[in-house]
């Protein structure tokens, strides 16, 4: 069974369709990358996967457990347990959005902080929560390589290290799914190395993941799956050493050619 | 009387109205900080006609001198509708002077409130929603210390002007320091066309506004570990 089905997704802004008719699936601990030309649609498509905004028809089924199916549910159902599905997913924003006034640390410890609150042994069982979600979040950041930045506050840290913050951030709630918006795109060149290298590291462990990028050489190398989306289709998908080698559709190798030279 | 004879006298009235200017200006801070807070949640509300509501009251009362909201807060009632509310003691000037300096500054904290409310990057917002975090918790766990942080310089500036703009209660007769201050000139005490005293309270006002400055500077020195 996939982890991820998405199936006839559409979403217009006004007057404008933005997402016509997606659909795709993807299985448990892959890493599935869109690419596309600007304005094509990636980031709603990653927005409406993450209940920030709501599409017009389609469905959202993850582990066969249907979280959307948006033809029949009204504004009332598409927020109803609206917390509980967005679990199922993390993202990764291109602009990090970390709280400035925490600290590394006191960022990834955060959401799961709000959780553990809302458990009813959290009263008797604080110290100890307090003490397991600590040491979760060091555990984090140590694997982003940020063991001596923990109690840094995000205006200390370069792009790079926000970003692989952010990711900690996104992990912490152990989503089904990690999803990554253009992450490196607000960074310095000699930065994004730093922050590809712990994706990729995420890819060998097999995190289920769908990647967003502009960084073509990567999304061949660590992705199992890749998606060209263009004017709000799925032009052409498949195998990445097939997409990347042997496009055939017209507007994918007019796309792939920008990246050649 | 020479002004060593003088000075107990002025210093001694000029405390009181002193008293009297400052429990205006913690009388406008404590009514109209929520009441401003209240108006801003209002105007950023989905439902129009309330957001249009809130933005006319907003626009006429900023819009017009708080001289002249004062006097129509105290005299209207009594003149026009003949339903003299406010008595005619010092207890009701206070409360008329209280009800209009409290809506006026509701207004402007309601302005510097939304804005930095709105100024919080919608990324901000987001992140916190996808973390599964509930829209309360987002407010005071993410954007609360943020929204502070950005409302303490315009904030201090509406503080530090209130405290001189108590003295515009001075127009209904609400006995504050600018009022004992002249009396001096009349008459008042045994001393009559004394200037000094009214000169003087202007002490007054700059050691109120040099506390407030310093205590603004910590509080944004504070804050400043983040940005
Ligand atoms: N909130 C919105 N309101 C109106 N139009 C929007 C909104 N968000 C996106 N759009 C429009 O939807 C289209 C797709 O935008 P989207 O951001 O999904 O593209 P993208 O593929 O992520 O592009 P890029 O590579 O530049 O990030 C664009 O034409 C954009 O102008
Ligand atoms: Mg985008």
């Amino acid at each position: 069974m996939p982890i991820l089905e998405v199936q006839n997704l559409r979403k217009s802004f006004g007057e404008t369709l933005v997402l016509d008719d997606i659909s795709f699936s993807m299985e448990k601990g892959t890493a599935l990358s869109i690419i596309g030309s600007s304005g094509g649609g990636k980031t709603t498509l990653l927005r409406c996967l993450n209940f920030l905004e709501k599409p017009d028809s389609g469905i959202i089924r993850v582990n066969g457990e249907t979280l959307l199916d948006a033809s029949a549910s009204g504004k009332a159902d598409f927020q109803r347990n609206i917390r509980l599905k967005r679990l199922h997913f993390g993202l990764v924003f291109q602009s990090f959005n970390l709280f400035p006034q925490y600290t590394a640390l006191e960022n990834v410890m955060l959401a799961e902080r709000m959780l553990a609150k809302e458990q009813p042994d959290w009263k008797e069982r604080k110290q100890a929560r307090i003490r397991e979600i600590r040491e979760h979040g060091e555990m984090l950041l140590k694997d982003m390589g940020l063991q001596d930045r923990m109690n840094n506050y995000p205006h200390q840290l370069s792009g790079g290290q926000c970003q692989r913050v952010a990711i900690a951030h996104a992990l912490a709630l152990n989503p089904d799914i990690l999803c990554f918006d253009e992450p490196t795109s607000a960074l310095d060149p000699e930065l994004t190395g730093e922050v590809l290298r712990v994706i990729r590291g995420l890819a060998d462990r097999n995190t289920t993941m769908i990647i967003v990028t502009h960084e073509m050489t990567f999304a061949r190398d660590v992705a199992d799956y890749v998606i060209f989306m263009d004017g709000g289709v799925i032009c052409e998908e498949g195998d990445p050493r097939e997409v990347f080698s042997n496009p055939q559709q017209e507007r994918t190798r007019q796309f792939l050619s920008h990246y050649s030279q | 009387m020479d002004f060593s004879q003088q000075f107990p006298i002025v210093f001694a009235s000029l405390n009181t109205g002193f008293l009297q200017t400052l429990r205006l200006f913690a009388i406008t801070l404590i009514g109209a900080i929520p009441l401003g807070l209240l108006l801003a949640v209002a105007e950023m509300s989905s439902f129009r006609p309330l957001r249009m509501l809130i933005k006319t009251i907003v626009w006429i009362i900023r819009g017009s001198p708080l001289m002249i909201q004062l006097l129509i807060i105290f005299y209207f009632p009594g003149l026009v509708l003949k339903n003299p509310i406010w008595g005619s003691g010092e207890t009701g000037r206070f409360a008329a002077a209280s009800v209009a300096f409290v809506i006026n500054y509701a207004c402007y904290f309601c302005e510097i409130f939304r804005g930095g409310i709105q100024g919080i990057p919608v990324g901000q917002e987001e992140a916190g929603l996808v973390l599964g975090m509930k829209p309360a918790q987002i407010f005071f766990r993410v954007k609360l210390l943020q929204v502070v942080k950005a409302i303490i310089p315009p904030m201090s500036n509406e503080i530090i002007t209130l405290i001189k703009d108590t003295s515009l209660a001075r127009i209904i007769a609400l006995q504050e320091i600018i009022w004992a201050g002249q009396s001096f000139l009349k008459g008042s005490g045994g001393i009559s066309g004394a200037i000094w005293p009214l000169f003087f309270t202007g002490i007054y006002y700059l050691a109120a506004t040099g506390i407030l400055t310093i205590v603004f500077a910590k509080l944004e020195k504070k804050l400043s570990y983040f940005r």
